[in-house]
């Protein structure tokens, strides 16, 4: 975080400081809507159309946010977007806004966007904090692709709605794990996400906050 | 600069500047935007109702292809067509919550979980209006987390189903949301409304393991408490609370005297 370069800020948020997996926010969309890759793709864009112009704005007016109304400001930028992304998927991609239903509205409440704009551009330059949000966005949707892709594959077995392991249903051999289709799942597959992360980038493992005492009796406690 | 943000005329300045400006882009959007979004909501209703009659294919011209389907205002408590309401336009969902032309219902009638009910519905004939080969009926009712809407669509003997669909509900994915699998709906044609006893009570029911009889469904496993609610909302709306009176007219072999005697009691109540 330190260097702030355009390519730091856009390829940083991917892997080394993924909003999903390192900073643990915006996980409820991540559950609520990677049932199918189609679906999460969608809402990666959205996300990503949201998270690049909230910064944008914000970045552009910084310096004339009064503090102490800073909080609502930024609510209020990022309303008007959520609104404007959720009317433009209605208009134009209807039946995966029928999908994506209240998660569209509910971007509003992505502690990603409002950690950007208060975190990020509210001390940048407009062109650093578009990128930084771009970079933010595309780092969610990494996850949420992932995510969607096992789902859909284990719970529905297709890929992009294009069958790839035959269903038994449909007269197929594979046993779809229904397990998938539900919200935890989501959850298991994140934390075997931040799992690998963690394993191939060490720094992004946390200190433990407490040290356990070695054990001083010399027999088990009874 | 700080401290000159913070004057209460800059905070009132930001805040009322802000939100002129993120209103006007909102309503720009809503308002540019809307005549595409009604094209699309109404296309996907009309693609519904060609789906459960069994006449969609991918790729076809729905606006085409529905204009062959005449829609119809009946007047549930009658039975009769009426001429109150243009079928267009009339939206039997608004309706039911006015008190002028909806009802209120409780406790026993109630089984779909509605609490208001509309006085007239739209229905969709295919083919010959006098003559139907299929009668569409809008149905809705509480499944596990919601509202679901939806319709089915029945034979010109108005008691063989043809097919059931539903276009906005909330179920579960994979569970309650398999009321929308092609397989689950593949079932329904054949089933009957009615069993043989002539009179006017429903009898089509979501059953668990296997379905034997002509008026029974497989339910959705894993799915109990939706599948419940599609049975329930399935005996409401074609009793005589819903669609019975009209049904009764295209079904021969019904004891017209219980169809009489059903109207009465709705007459007493008042409805």
């Amino acid at each position: 975080m330190s260097a702030v370069t355009p390519k730091g800020v856009l390829t940083t948020p991917i892997f080394k400081n993924n909003p999903i997996a390192l900073q643990i926010l915006g996980i409820c969309s991540a559950l609520a809507v990677t049932t199918s890759m189609s679906v999460s793709m969608v809402m990666a864009l959205a996300v990503i159309f949201v998270t690049a112009f909230s910064n944008l704005f914000v970045s552009l007016i910084r310096h004339h946010i009064p503090s102490s109304i800073r909080i609502i400001v930024q609510m209020t930028i990022i309303a008007s977007l959520v609104i404007v992304v959720d009317q433009i998927l209605k208009a134009y991609a209807y039946e995966i806004s029928k999908q994506l239903s209240v998660f569209v509205g509910l971007i509003i409440t992505n502690c990603i966007v409002m950690g950007r704009a208060e975190g990020f551009a509210m001390t940048n330059t407009p062109g650093m904090s578009f990128l930084d949000g771009v970079g933010n966005g595309l780092g969610y949707g990494f996850i949420l692709i992932v995510v969607g892709f096992f789902r859909e594959l284990f719970g529905a077995g297709s890929v992009f709605g294009f069958t790839v392991l035959a269903p038994v249903q449909d007269g197929g051999w594979y046993v779809p794990n229904g397990l998938m289709l539900l919200p935890p799942s989501a959850f298991f597959i994140i934390g075997l996400m931040i799992w690998v992360l963690r394993t191939l980038n060490p720094e992004q493992i946390e200190e433990n906050e407490f040290q356990m005492k070695e054990n001083t009796q010399p027999k088990e406690a009874v | 600069m700080a401290k000159s943000n913070n004057s209460t005329k800059k905070i009132l300045t930001v805040a009322f500047a802000l939100c002129i400006v993120c209103s006007v882009i909102v309503s720009t959007a809503a308002v540019a935007l809307r005549s595409k979004q009604q094209l699309n909501q109404e296309l996907d209703r009309k693609t519904n109702i060609l789906e459960v009659a069994n006449l969609y294919e991918p790729g076809m011209d729905v606006e085409e292809r529905f204009s062959e389907i005449t829609a119809r205002v009946v007047d549930l408590r009658t039975g009769e067509y009426s001429e109150q309401h243009d079928p267009e336009t009339y939206n039997a969902f608004e309706a039911a919550s006015d008190p002028a032309s909806g009802r209120t219902l409780s406790g026993e009638q109630d089984i779909a979980g509605l609490s208001r009910q509309e006085n007239f519905s739209t229905v969709y004939l295919v083919g010959d209006p006098e003559d139907p080969e299929q009668i569409i009926l809008p149905i809705r009712g509480q499944g596990l987390w919601g509202l679901m809407r939806g319709y089915i669509s029945l034979e010109g003997d108005g008691n063989t189903f043809v097919g059931i669909t539903y276009y906005d509900h909330s179920e579960t994915p994979g569970l309650g949301a398999e009321v929308n699998n092609p397989r689950w709906q593949a079932q329904w044609q054949g089933k009957k409304v009615f069993d043989e006893q002539g009179d006017l009570a429903p009898a089509i029911e979501l059953v668990k393991g296997g379905a034997n009889e002509e008026t029974e469904v497989d339910g959705l496993s894993g799915a109990t408490l939706t599948s419940r609610g599609v049975t329930n909302m399935l005996q409401f709306w074609l009793s005589p609370e819903g669609f019975g009176e009209y049904l009764a007219k295209f079904r021969s072999g019904i004891d017209q005297e219980d169809a009489q005697d059903a109207e009465v009691e709705l007459e007493a109540e008042g409805a």
